[in-house]
């Protein structure tokens, strides 16, 4: 498991440099001179442009920008924005709202997505399995973003139950109905994916053992079904964690919520 | 204990019939044996669902291919800003724009730009994925350890974002380009269950078998390991075109996906946010056009799946 472990650890290294090094060399390519960008109509010297790019390795090539900025991650120097702020500020601000609504999204699905298709697995081919896989493959083929907007007018508009947008602050009260809407597509997943393993695990051998021994049909399902069948669950969930950060960029869009998507 | 003692112990052996020996012998030998791909198109088509999807899909593409069939209506010069996010009229359905093109001829002709990308991009991420899968899983060592880090590399940068970057970069935008794009950062799934797959059915006995007859490796990989080991790519291709027709929309709506003089879903979508208050019909129109196509590309997986997996068919 330490050999597993440490091997997994170590394959780590040369993707965190390659998914750096790529990104990096992708916004190198961006057209666009950032210095004159800076200054817009009236460009300063040539002297003067030249200390700036100075300042900002702009003179090196790309290699050696590649390094120095990396070397500013590892001690803590992630660069300045155009308007002269720290990288690491901005993040400051931005990232714990975007972390508090991905959690907060997680939550939901975790807790929704396992308890639904906890229920459907149990009751396969019954009304309450049929609608929810309905329901699941609806929530997949509508956009996340139209889910938000159709939230957004209903609820917010319409009915006017929330704000429709969320304030600067972002209490975890105004970042319910974002977190929904950030959830829905993971949440039919989780569904699916309970689903399948709990009818999976209905027939397995140690639930029929477990039967057999005389356990009551509770408690066969809630601690041999269920905590078996939620093993592929928690495995999507670490994984998703990281798509919710990504699915963030655009429900913060609709929400105006000032996190790491409306930093860019 | 002696025997005579037990008459019934003959019971002890079953007979033949009720034995599984019994239904061994019953196979019919001389019955050509049926392929999974035959199996799988036998229990698809019990499947209404299947049907279903196909329809629908053979209808979307029929679209996308003659949309001049389905309106008379153009969907970019009959435009009239005196009825702009109008209601519906007679010869306009579902109601006009913000800059009072017809709604319903927009989504006809939207069609082929969301399609094509759908289709395109999943032609090359299978194409391209179960290639370097197959060889990575086959012929491992140092390939298969370059092939699978560098596919560590492309997967840690999550699709949406990668192609945001990679969007901004690009000069021009068409619909191949942004399934280039979209398949940049998509390819390394279907590689790794390819490799996976490849792995598994190269350890079967027909390998071993072909191997002991002297077959060169490459022609066990093309005729024995590929066909065996495809179908798990099968059915993710076809849920894949679904997401990237989602990944296409959403890209557009952010901006950066199909320039605004391309008619798809997704520009008709990010416009109609700027008059979603005022006249929500703008927005939901194409996005039921949007949703229905990954719906029924969507269900085709789900019956594809349960045809080509026996385990989910055993499950029943």
């Amino acid at each position: 498991m330490l050999w597993y472990t440490g091997k997994r650890i170590l394959q780590m290294i040369p993707v965190f440099f390659g998914a750096t090094f790529l990104i990096y060399f992708m916004v190198f390519a961006l057209p666009g001179d950032p210095i004159a960008a800076l200054y817009g109509d009236r460009p300063p010297t040539e002297a003067v442009l030249e200390q700036v790019r100075a300042r900002y390795n702009l003179d090196q090539p790309f290699i050696v920008q590649y390094l120095l900025y990396i070397g500013g991650i590892f001690t803590g120097d992630f660069g300045t924005t155009f308007s002269g702020r720290p990288v690491s500020d901005v993040m400051a601000a931005a990232f714990p709202i975007t972390f508090r609504l991905a959690m907060l999204a997680l939550l939901f699905e975790a807790f929704f997505g396992i308890l639904v298709g906890f229920v459907a697995g149990l009751r396969k081919g019954k009304w309450f399995d049929n609608s929810a896989l309905v329901v699941s493959l609806l929530l997949i083929s509508v956009p996340t973003f139209v889910i938000g907007f159709i939230a957004q007018y209903l609820f917010g508009v319409q009915w006017g139950i929330v704000r429709p947008t969320v304030s600067g602050d972002a209490n975890w009260n105004e970042l319910i109905l974002p977190a929904f809407v950030l959830a829905s597509v993971s949440f039919a997943y989780i569904v699916r994916l309970t689903r399948a393993s709990v009818s999976d695990n209905l027939s397995a051998d140690f639930v029929r053992t477990a039967t057999a021994k005389g356990l009551s049909r509770r408690r066969v399902v809630t601690v041999h079904v269920l905590r078996n069948s939620l093993v592929p669950v928690v495995t999507f969930l670490g994984v998703d964690l990281g798509s919710l950060m990504v699915g963030a960029i655009v429900t913060e869009g609709i929400f105006i919520i000032k996190g790491v998507g409306g930093t860019g | 204990m002696p025997s005579s003692n037990r008459p019934e112990q003959a019971h002890f052996v079953a007979s033949l019939e009720d034995t599984p020996i019994a239904a061994v012998d019953k196979l019919d030998e001389s019955q050509k044996a049926r392929s999974t791909w035959a199996d799988a198109w036998d229990s698809m088509r019990r499947r209404p669902m299947f049907w279903i999807s196909s329809v629908l899909i053979l209808f979307i593409v029929f679209v996308a291919v003659f949309p001049g069939l389905f309106t008379q209506v153009s969907p970019n010069t009959d435009c009239q800003l005196s009825v702009s996010n109008g209601a519906p009229s007679s010869g306009h359905p579902l109601g006009f724009t913000r800059q009072g093109c017809d709604v319903y001829s927009r989504i006809v002709f939207g069609t082929q730009a969301s399609l094509t990308v759908g289709l395109l991009a999943t032609l090359i991420v299978t194409l391209f994925g179960a290639l370097v899968g197959a060889l990575a899983g086959f012929y491992g060592g140092v390939f298969d350890a370059i092939i699978s880090r560098v596919g560590d590399i492309f997967f840690a940068i999550p699709t949406v974002l990668g192609a945001i970057v990679l969007m901004t970069v690009i000069p021009q935008r068409t619909a191949l380009t942004v399934a280039l794009v979209l398949s940049v950062f998509a390819w390394p799934q279907v590689a790794r269950i390819m490799r996976g797959s490849v792995l598994s059915a190269s350890n079967s006995d027909y390998v071993i078998a072909s191997t002991a007859l002297g077959v060169s490796r490459a022609k066990i990989l093309i005729r024995h390991v590929v066909p065996n080991a495809i179908a798990p790519v099968i059915v993710i291709a076809t849920v894949s075109l679904g997401t990237f027709i989602v990944a296409e929309a959403t890209l557009s709506f952010l901006g950066i996906g199909l320039p605004s003089n391309i008619m798809s879903w997704g520009n008709d979508i990010g416009q109609a946010r700027t008059s979603i208050r005022t006249s929500p019909q703008v927005l939901i129109y194409p996005s039921i056009a949007l949703s229905i196509t990954v719906l029924s590309f969507l269900m085709l997986g789900d019956v594809v799946r349960d045809a080509l997996d026996p385990k989910a068919r055993a499950r029943g």
